[in-house]
């Protein structure tokens, strides 16, 4: 890293976990994310909203590089996301580099995805084991004590498929932090949920932001930003049309089209 | 509510079946077929079956067994090892890999595996000699095909290399099968390309890939009768040397469909448990 003339960013001198500057990111010839400006702070649970295809989640995918971004800059805890730069030029990161810096940044999806030939347990294990070498014994010693802190003490040795939602967002949520992460990012985790169950997962979710996990959560969940969020953005259109504090933002939009879309989801 | 109702509405109901006369008609016809063929076994000299039970286990015909075995495992570790990389290849995002991928099923897929394998029994004249050393460039040692070359070698290869080409098309279907969404939750974890194949990718394509190779394996066990072409000792080959000088024709060649029928018959218990392991966690 001797070369490298930018050192990484300080930001936690300045308490940041994720800095975006200008982050734009096209598909094919659409433009999804039109410059996207944005600090989330250490411990912060920021709340991501806005109506679909406003470009939220094609954000928060940028921020563990699952999305390259096609201009702009992105930084996570000090490093330059997917790329390091030395003088004015960029270089992207190898696999392994950027497989690397997703170690520290968990990820919730919306439909799971957890890996259904695997039981619980092993779904929490799979990762400590595989890309942390953890040994088996603590590798599960921690993925029971994780699955016990979502409160699926006793379903550790089902399969996906014998879980209901609720259940299985829970298992990705231990999944997740088992790899201990700095940065938590939910992809709308609760909207394929039936509605009985999505005050399980948010539960979980309200005792991690309790906990002082920096969250950056993309939800239609209103009443999860009012009390649990630190911050809400209002994204359209590839834009951040408007940010704050939730209660302010919610009870007092400024902006015309998040007055639109809030009239619409309250 | 009807009129004429005789019966309460509670209860059970105790109404009359639908009768089913064509079902009938059926079964009778099968039965009648499957009584003519038992007869036919019983009194049709021509299956001779006590010439049967002296070659069953003869000799020769348990070497013809233990290679047609030999050569259907082997066809099939080969065959499903180089699938799977050709298989990589086609989804490569290096056109290179995918063209050379989409070249070599082309190929082996578009000729009749009896040709390929009378070609594997004659590549001597094809490559003469067989050498290590830089392209196009020069030789370090070379031998003659012939020294290293086994009849064996040719039916093993000339099986792997037609069944590779299934395999590789059987092995594609099954990674696309799974959803992208698994591949996404292995790299937001961290895991690597190759990690995310060997411990989330491949182990669910298994589960679509299983079926199709149980069915490859089992046509491998019969197409093994073809290396005969090559020509190499086995099941088939065997029979036929027998009734080349006892003219028993038929009997031995029933003998040799029922070891078929008996090997074919362990694949298919095989089959049951290994789809049994992949299908785990996916309730039925």
């Amino acid at each position: 890293m001797s070369e490298t003339t930018n050192a990484p960013l300080d930001m936690a001198a300045e308490g940041l976990m994720v800095k975006a500057e200008r982050v734009c990111k096209n598909f094919g010839h659409v433009e999804v994310l039109k410059g996207i400006d944005l600090e989330v702070r250490q411990g912060e649970v920021m709340c991501v909203v806005g109506p679909s295809g406003s470009g939220k989640s094609t954000f928060l995918r940028c921020i563990n590089h699952l999305e390259k971004i096609d201009a702009g800059r992105l930084w996570v805890d000090g490093h330059l996301v997917g790329y390091r730069q030395r003088g004015d030029k960029l270089y992207e990161l190898r696999e392994r580099e950027v497989s690397a810096q997703r170690r520290d940044i968990g990820m919730v999806f919306q439909r799971f995805n957890l890996f259904p030939h695997m039981t619980a347990l092993q779904n929490v294990m799979e990762a400590p084991m595989l890309v942390k070498g953890e040994g088996k014994d603590a590798a599960k010693a921690r993925a029971e004590q994780l699955l016990e802190r979502v409160g699926l003490s006793d379903r550790m040795g089902n399969y996906p498929s014998q879980l209901s939602g609720g259940q299985q967002q829970r298992v990705a949520i231990a999944r997740a932090l088992a790899m201990q992460p700095k940065l938590m990012l939910f992809d709308e985790p609760t909207s394929a949920l039936d509605p009985e169950l999505v005050g399980e997962v948010l539960d979980v979710m309200r005792d991690l932001a309790r906990e002082g996990m920096t969250m950056v959560v993309v939800t239609h969940e209103m009443g999860f930003a009012r009390e649990v969020g630190d911050s809400l953005v209002f994204m359209d259109g590839g834009v951040v049309v408007e940010q704050g504090a939730p209660r302010e933002v919610l009870a007092n939009p400024q902006h015309a089209r998040t007055q639109a879309f809030l009239s619409k989801v309250l | 509510m009807s009129v004429g109702e005789t019966e309460p509405r509670t209860g059970t109901i105790k109404a009359v079946p639908v009768r089913h006369p064509g079902r009938w008609v059926a079964a009778v016809a099968v039965a009648v077929l499957a009584a003519m063929l038992v007869n036919n076994l019983i009194t049709n000299e021509a299956y001779n079956w006590a010439e049967q039970l002296k070659y069953l286990f003869s000799p020769p015909v348990l070497e013809g067994v233990r290679n047609t075995i030999w050569l259907t495992v082997a066809a099939m570790a080969g065959g499903v090892a180089l699938g799977i990389v050709l298989a990589l290849m086609r989804l490569s995002a290096n056109p290179l890999l995918r063209g050379a991928a989409w070249l070599y099923i082309w190929v082996f897929r578009g000729t009749p595996l009896l040709t390929q394998l009378l070609i594997w029994g004659n590549i001597g004249a094809l490559f003469p000699t067989i050498g290590l050393g830089i392209p196009f460039g020069p030789e370090f040692v070379s031998a003659q095909a012939s020294a290293l070359y086994s009849a064996a070698a040719a039916a093993a290869l000339g099986l792997i290399f037609n069944e590779a080409a299934y395999m590789a098309e059987i092995v594609r279907g099954g990674i696309q099968s799974v959803d992208a969404g698994q591949q996404e939750a292995a790299s937001a974890l961290g895991l690597t390309r190759a990690q995310t194949l060997r411990r989330i990718v491949l182990p669910q394509a298994m589960r679509v890939i299983a079926p199709p190779t149980g069915n490859e394996a089992i046509s491998m066990l019969k197409n093994t009768s073809l290396v005969m072409a090559v020509p190499y000792f086995e099941l088939t080959f065997a029979v036929q040397n027998i009734y080349s000088h006892t003219y028993q024709i038929i009997p031995m060649l029933v003998m040799a469909c029922l070891w078929y029928l008996f090997l074919s018959s362990l694949m298919m218990i095989g089959q049951h448990y290994l789809e049994r392991h992949y299908g785990k966690g996916y309730a039925r």
